[in-house]
């Protein structure tokens, strides 16, 4: 497994901590599932400290914290809110999100180099919320990123991956990098496609937390995760057109 | 038998107090701040007995514990018994569908059917009816348990008397934070608005993906909107992104709710544990009840109720934290 500036994680399944039903239930996910990295949302629980309780639950999970600056639209405000996170959460680490559009939550991926930028060089390490754009993929490489994020399909909307054929060239155009499918995950299945794909993590959260039973949904991912991986190293067979039998034919009557 | 002194005249202390009182007890109720107001939480309440509604994000003993608040109610102040109303626009018809799923006791209302209900819904398809639930004015209940309290001759104080008590029960919700190191407060902010074009008659629900909201009739116009869930401690502010998400959301609801009058605006703090459910605790000779969340008038009956039996009866209902090793009991 590819390391995320320099920290090789236990597992590839990185969750989101928003929407649970209670933080007993959130614990219980992150408990049950092993799952090894946290998100953890600041901007609306207030700049001031007022989420303290919430935060120190958080790090009391035990798991690495990806601070994230979800709900941000402009690189001012994801910029503000990366340096509150790297206080609050004493990590340089930091999910930068920046929201193009309103119904899709498409990243606004100008303005998502733009801020990557600002912050390599006050010393953050980025992990891009993107799309499966290579193009900018290198620009956010260019900016100091060593891990992108592209996304399987819209925040919340748990269809999976849409578009597996550039997330594969994505896989193929940038074999050292570090990548995480973030966003759109709504099955286990979906998780595991990823990971066939030679992704190094998936990150998730609506289809965890809003899961009639999130703590079993939880670590239905988990297993997702782990088979997808397996089988990426593994080695697949190619798909064929034509059944190939897998007992042998030798001596049997088969040129009939 | 000795004085029973309730600390604190929220929607806990005073079911609380109004429990041990009906069953003969002898009590006192001391808050500092006198008399419900704006002060506390239970203030700013929506008011719904909505247990199967509520049930959709909760655990099972909210369903449970909730279904005996209606029953409870009436027996003490106004309910208006009218059901819920859950409604979703096209684009938010999965919302709906898990919402469905998430729960029970509910027929499932088409246009017409809804606007039979509810004629100022212009738009809506699809929606859930909950003909079982209920809604009250938090505020007209609150006064009604301090006024029949007083009856009995039960008045809260602003001082403890100077009275020997052998049981203390703190009802102080989050105020209780410096006893219940695991107690959280989750940030709900609301709006009163007098709307005099709209009218609707019951609690109206609309779903949606990242802010869902309600809007509770008080009569005469006025509405209450609510409410905001967030892991904050901060009980000053409303913030701007919630204030244009709430009125949003009700101008999808009727657009007539944009020449709404706001009234009032309320943020307060709802006290939690971890699992979002009540609890009731004994340290010493302090019985806590506490942690209603977002569900004081819901299942304030059912915590009283459980204080009652361990005070005076010494037994144990599920809500006492001692046979349940798996909370925290920090």
């Amino acid at each position: 497994m590819r390391a995320f500036y320099g920290t090789t994680l236990a597992n590839p399944l990185m969750l989101g901590t928003a929407q649970y039903p209670s933080p007993a239930i959130l614990e219980a996910a992150f408990r049950e599932s092993g799952a090894s990295v946290a998100t953890v949302s600041l901007r609306r629980e207030g700049a001031d400290g007022a989420g303290q309780t919430f935060w120190s639950m958080i790090r009391d999970l035990g798991v690495h914290v990806l601070p994230n600056t979800a709900g941000c639209h402009t690189v001012k405000e994801a910029v503000t809110t990366a340096h509150m996170a790297r206080e609050i959460f004493d990590t340089p680490w930091i999910k930068l999100e920046l929201i193009g559009h309103t119904d899709s939550l498409q990243p606004e991926v100008f303005q998502l180099v733009e801020a990557a930028t600002v912050l390599t060089e006050d010393g953050f390490q980025v992990f891009p919320y993107t799309t499966e754009d290579l193009i900018v993929g290198e620009r956010l490489l260019a900016a100091g990123c060593e891990v992108l994020m592209p996304w399987g399909a819209p925040i919340g909307s748990g269809r999976g991956l849409n578009n597996p054929y550039a997330l594969r060239a994505m896989r193929a155009e940038f074999p050292d990098v570090p990548l995480v499918v973030d966003a759109g995950i709504g099955l286990p299945s979906h998780a595991a496609q990823a990971m066939e794909l030679g992704y190094d993590a998936v990150l998730l959260n609506t289809s965890v937390a809003r899961a009639g039973d999130p703590v079993a949904m939880a670590r239905a991912m988990m297993g997702a995760v782990e088979a997808g991986a397996l089988a990426y190293q593994a080695d697949p067979i190619e798909a064929r057109d034509m059944a190939e039998a897998s007992t042998p034919v030798i001596g049997k009557a088969f040129l009939t | 038998m000795s004085l029973i002194r309730i600390l604190g005249a929220g929607v806990a202390g005073l079911t609380v107090a109004t429990e041990l009182a009906a069953r003969g007890a002898s009590i006192e109720i001391v808050d500092p701040a006198g008399s419900p107001g704006e002060h506390g939480c239970s203030w700013w309440a929506g008011g719904m007995l909505a247990p199967f509604c509520e049930f959709e994000n909760a655990e099972e003993p909210v369903l449970r514990l909730g279904r005996g608040a209606k029953a409870w109610w009436v027996q003490r102040t106004e309910v208006t018994a009218a059901g819920t109303l859950v409604v979703a626009r096209p684009r938010d018809l999965p919302d709906l569908r898990r919402f469905s799923r998430r729960t029970e006791g509910f027929e499932t209302v088409d246009g017409s059917r809804i606007r039979a209900l509810e004629p100022d819904l212009p738009g809506f398809e699809s929606g859930l009816f909950f003909e079982s639930e209920a809604h009250l004015s938090p505020r007209q209940a609150l006064r009604d348990l301090v006024a029949q309290l007083a009856e009995q001759d039960v008045h809260i104080q602003r001082q403890p008397s100077d009275f020997a008590v052998e049981t203390t029960i703190d009802c102080r919700g989050y105020a209780a934070r410096d006893a219940l190191s695991d107690l959280r407060g989750v940030k709900g902010e609301m709006l009163v608005l007098r709307a005099s074009d709209v009218t609707l008659t019951r609690p109206v629900r609309l779903l949606h993906p990242r802010v869902p909201l309600y809007i509770v009739p008080r009569g005469e116009g006025i509405y209450m909107l609510g409410a905001t869930m967030i892991e904050s401690e901060d009980r000053s502010r409303i913030s701007a992104r919630s204030m244009m998400e709430l009125l949003s959301a009700a101008y999808a609801l009727n657009p007539a709710f944009g020449e709404a009058e706001v009234l009032e605006i309320g943020v307060d703090v709802r006290p939690a544990f971890p699992d979002n459910l009540p609890r009731i605790r004994r340290i010493g000779s302090t019985i806590h009840a506490n942690g209603l969340y977002r569900h004081g008038f819901l299942l304030a009956p059912a915590l009283a109720e459980g204080v009652a039996e361990l005070v005076l009866n010494n037994y144990r209902t599920e809500l006492v934290d001692e046979d349940h090793p798996e909370r925290r009991t920090a």
